[in-house]
């Protein structure tokens, strides 16, 4: 028994993203076709009636397959729609991979939306299920805020030390979401501003936490085979991992908040099925799930890209920068591009769609795209520190 | 074989609201002294279940508890028993009743004198817990001088502390204080009238009661005067004709008048300090008067030392435990009386009743469960091990009285609270086992990595006309013994 993912047997010929934000004359189903429509007419000769099955992810913005064949009127094709919190788009992207690579369709779509500025609350809301009340009720900004202090004591950071670091970190990526015209917010910030903030929950100021946002993005597959066919340069699926943790971090008095267990296992189970042993040399960049400040950090060794407790020196030294030696979220992340849970995972993979093809528009397309450099990382994190899901997938440019 | 007290408990809650505070906001009004605050989190309920985990630390404890009743002017619910509730997180038995006493002060005592009497000729072993949470209009007398807290008495067949030897009752049907259901403020009369209706039936029911014991005003050793006249118990106090230095010290300058609590909170106050072979009456002016004489025997020594050892809270420890610097404006936002701008955040949903039901044990018990192949602690209870994946080989654990310590802790400036922020914390509980949970009674900016903590039963909040009712960690009160066991 063994994960052996499925490389090279899937490709990526086709994708759409809308612009992320609070989008008042927009709705789900204008989302859904304005993304599908893209992706669609990103495929010279393709049809939305030629697309044989449909994987749709959204986690409060529609429930069955109808959510999405009701606006496009797509007749009678089979529509899945999939949930897991905010690894929702990238569980679109799998499962919609594995059912190509499986044989049973040619050519599938998968597509993730949110509407989330219709609810006219602050922040995320979630799912309510009936309960018995005894749930802390803490809200997303305080359940990640547990990992700062515990960072900072765990390494010998000073708190406004570390601060710096989150701060820095929001810097970075809100100055790359400055030059996105599909991002949320399209302006740099200054350190003051971030740092002096008002408190959201914890060390978290306003800054430190991703824009809650409306918006939606696709990719249609094909197999590997017929990828040429359709396009002359598409991304080639490398690997697809997910994990899902029993929860232990809140019942289990071990765990110190440093670090995401279902991030190292499923970056683990990634990077071997993608034949990669050193990530941060091999891979051209990355998008990660940025969803608070501390997290990016945290993510930066969970996923091998820095030593244990060195992370913090990296992020102040810009090796994650649009220009460092590994660009981190270049599109602006969760953090400026906005986070409408269930296209962040597709919106991820269309930033690989467009460095590592080269389509980036000139000001800023990143430089470590190269020979020998052609691979890209997404990942998604659901759920908070200790008791969540972890995806991590990688994409290439080039077969073998 | 001596029927009677054999335990009891209290609980004041931790807040005190200096009166100078009120003139400070109001420009007038106010006064000297503090009162009792029960926190946003805490209903008469709650308060109860406190006070009867005190009572139930030492003595025959909740495995011997055959009937419990709930006395309170103020209850949680109408139609549905909130002794119940308190039944529940007290862990006692299937088989033990829970009946609630609501309406009136009165019913607190004539609570209390049932279970005496039971106690002596049924044989059963009963807790009765009196709780009152009382407030009034911003600026009133009512709200000055009243307070928050709670008692719960023990009374069994064997193992008293103190017996009941006599007893007088003088009833009367006159308007002093009233509400119509459904008011949160009481009505009063004016006082003169009160006075003068009061004294005369106090001063009946006390010659009653000792007539009835075969005593004399002279015999008495602790006399406990108690009403919320405030005027008129001051007057019978004074012509009681008991010795000087009998009358038990008045409390309601610290904390106020604890209402329907009061009495009984006086006499626990009493027993902590009396010794054995001594006289205490009770006198409780209310609808009427009824008074109670007791006399202590040998068994309150070694009851008084087993308290001591368990760290059980005495009545002047809590007096003297509270803090006094909550805002005005804080208070009259608790008590409802000041509508403050909610976060932008969706209101709290009702849980649901077949859910709440299947998790009794764990949200009103604190019940967790054990691994037995491998001795993980599980809070929430699970079937399945987390450590190492055994199922359905668990062993249930009530951890309400197992004190922890913060792991980590965040502030929560966005989650629903009726008193934000909301202090999360993760709670590493002694003898293992950890859990996420809100804080209370805290200052934030106050709370450190490795603080001890203790679990109390509060209301979180209520939503579509349920409370909901789940367990938080507060600051743990250490007491010098335990510290140094600890190191």
């Amino acid at each position: 028994m063994a994960s052996r993912g499925i490389r090279d047997q899937v490709a990526v010929i086709g994708m759409g993203c809308t612009r992320f934000g609070e989008l008042w004359n927009k709705g789900v189903d204008d989302l859904l076709t304005d993304a599908t429509t893209e992706a669609v007419a990103s495929v010279p000769g393709l049809e939305l009636a030629d697309i044989d099955a449909f994987w749709l992810g959204t986690m409060t913005s529609g429930v069955c397959g109808t959510t999405l064949s009701r606006p496009l009127k797509i007749d009678y094709k089979p529509v899945t729609r999939v949930e897991n919190y905010c690894a929702t788009g990238s569980e679109a992207f799998r499962n919609a991979c594995y059912a190509v690579a499986s044989g049973a369709y040619d050519t599938a779509m998968a597509i993730g939306v949110e509407k989330l500025k219709d609810t006219g609350f602050s922040g995320l809301t979630g799912i309510r299920l009936v309960g018995d009340g005894t749930d802390p009720g803490l809200s997303s900004p305080a359940a990640f805020s547990f990992l700062a202090p515990s960072y900072a004591k765990k390494y010998g950071v000073d708190r406004d030390q570390l601060k710096e670091v989150m701060s820095r970190i929001a810097f970075k990526n809100h100055k790359n979401g400055a030059r996105n015209p599909r991002a949320q917010f399209q302006k740099e910030v200054s350190m003051e501003t971030i740092t002096k903030a008002p408190l959201v929950a914890g060390d978290l100021g306003v800054f430190d936490c991703s824009g809650v946002s409306d918006g939606s993005a696709a990719a249609i597959i094909c197999r590997v085979e017929d990828a040429h066919r359709y396009c002359d340069n598409p991304l080639y699926v490398k690997a697809l991992a997910f994990v899902a943790g029993p929860a232990a971090g809140p019942i289990d008095p071990e765990y110190d908040y440093t670090t995401f267990e279902e991030v190292v296992r499923s970056a683990a189970d990634a990077y071997a099925q993608a034949g990669i042993t050193d990530p941060r040399a091999q891979l051209a960049m990355a998008e990660v799930h940025d969803c608070f400040t501390p997290t990016e950090l945290v993510l930066m060794e969970d996923l091998g890209f820095a030593e244990r407790g060195t992370a913090w020196k990296e992020v102040l030294a810009g090796t994650f920068d649009r220009d460092g030696e590994l660009p981190v979220n270049p599109d602006g992340g969760l953090k400026s591009f906005g986070h409408p849970i269930g296209a962040s995972g597709l919106r991820m993979l269309f930033e690989c769609w467009l460095q590592l093809r080269g389509e980036a528009p000139p000001d800023r397309q990143i430089d470590t795209v190269g020979p020998g450099r052609t691979l890209g990382l997404t990942h998604n994190l659901g759920g908070a520190p200790g008791e969540g899901v972890s995806f991590v997938g990688i994409v290439g440019t080039e077969l073998g | 074989m001596t029927a009677g007290i054999t335990a009891w408990g209290t609980y004041l809650p931790y807040w005190r609201l200096q009166r100078a505070a009120i003139a400070g906001v109001l420009g007038s009004g106010g006064g000297r002294g503090t009162r009792s605050v029960a926190s946003h989190d805490e209903d008469t309920t709650t308060l109860g279940v406190e006070a009867g985990r005190h009572a139930l630390a030492t003595g025959p404890g909740a495995g011997a508890v055959q009937d419990l009743f709930l006395s309170t002017p103020d209850p949680g619910y109408l139609d549905k028993t909130s002794a119940t509730t308190v039944h529940a997180a007290l862990g006692l038995g299937r088989g033990c009743g829970a009946y609630d006493f609501t309406g009136s002060s009165r019913s607190a005592v004539g609570a209390l004198l049932l279970t005496l009497g039971t106690a002596g000729s049924g044989g059963r072993t009963t807790l009765t817990v009196v709780s009152d949470l009382r407030t009034g209009l911003a600026g009133s007398a009512e709200e000055r001088d009243s307070g928050d807290g709670a008692a719960a008495i023990v009374c069994g067949p064997d193992g008293a502390v103190a017996e009941l030897i006599g007893r007088g009752v003088a009833s009367d049907e006159f308007l002093d204080r009233w509400r119509v259901p459904g008011e949160g403020d009481s009505h009063v009369w004016e006082e003169r009238f009160g006075e003068e209706m009061y004294v005369p039936l106090a001063r009946e029911a006390f010659a009653a009661a000792l007539k009835d014991a075969g005593l004399a005003e002279g015999d008495v050793d602790h006399a406990v005067v108690a009403g919320l006249h405030g005027r008129a118990v001051k007057a019978v106090s004074k012509g009681l004709g008991v010795r000087d230095g009998v009358l038990a010290p008045d409390l309601s300058g610290a904390v106020g008048n604890l209402g329907a609590a009061q009495a009984a909170v006086a006499l626990c106050d009493v027993l902590e300090r009396a010794r054995p072979g001594q006289v205490i009456v009770v006198l409780s002016l209310a609808d009427g008067a009824d008074a109670l004489v007791l006399r202590t025997n040998e068994a309150l020594t070694v009851a008084q030392a087993a308290r001591a050892e368990a760290g059980v809270p005495s009545v002047a420890e809590q007096v003297a435990a509270g803090r006094d610097d909550l805002p005005y404006a804080t208070f009259l936002t608790w008590r409802g009386q000041l509508r403050r701008e909610p976060p932008r955040r969706p209101d709290p949903e009702r849980p649901g009743a077949p859910t709440v039901h299947r998790s009794e044990e764990w949200k009103y018990a604190f019940v967790g469960s054990r691994c037995l192949v491998c001795g993980f602690r599980h809070m929430p209870p699970t079937r399945a091990c987390l450590s190492c994946h055994t199922i359905d080989q668990m062993q249930p654990e009530r951890l309400a009285d197992v004190p922890g310590t913060v792991a980590t802790f965040t502030i929560d400036h966005l989650a629903f609270s009726l008193s934000p922020p909301v202090v999360g914390v993760i709670v590493d509980f002694d003898g293992g086992g950890r859990y996420r949970c809100e804080m209370t009674d805290v200052v934030a900016s106050e709370l450190s990595i490795g603080d001890r903590v203790s679990m109390t039963f509060r209301r979180v909040w209520t939503a579509q006309g349920v409370h909901n009712y789940f367990w938080k960690a507060r600051p743990a009160v250490e007491r010098v013994g335990e510290t140094e066991q600890g190191a």
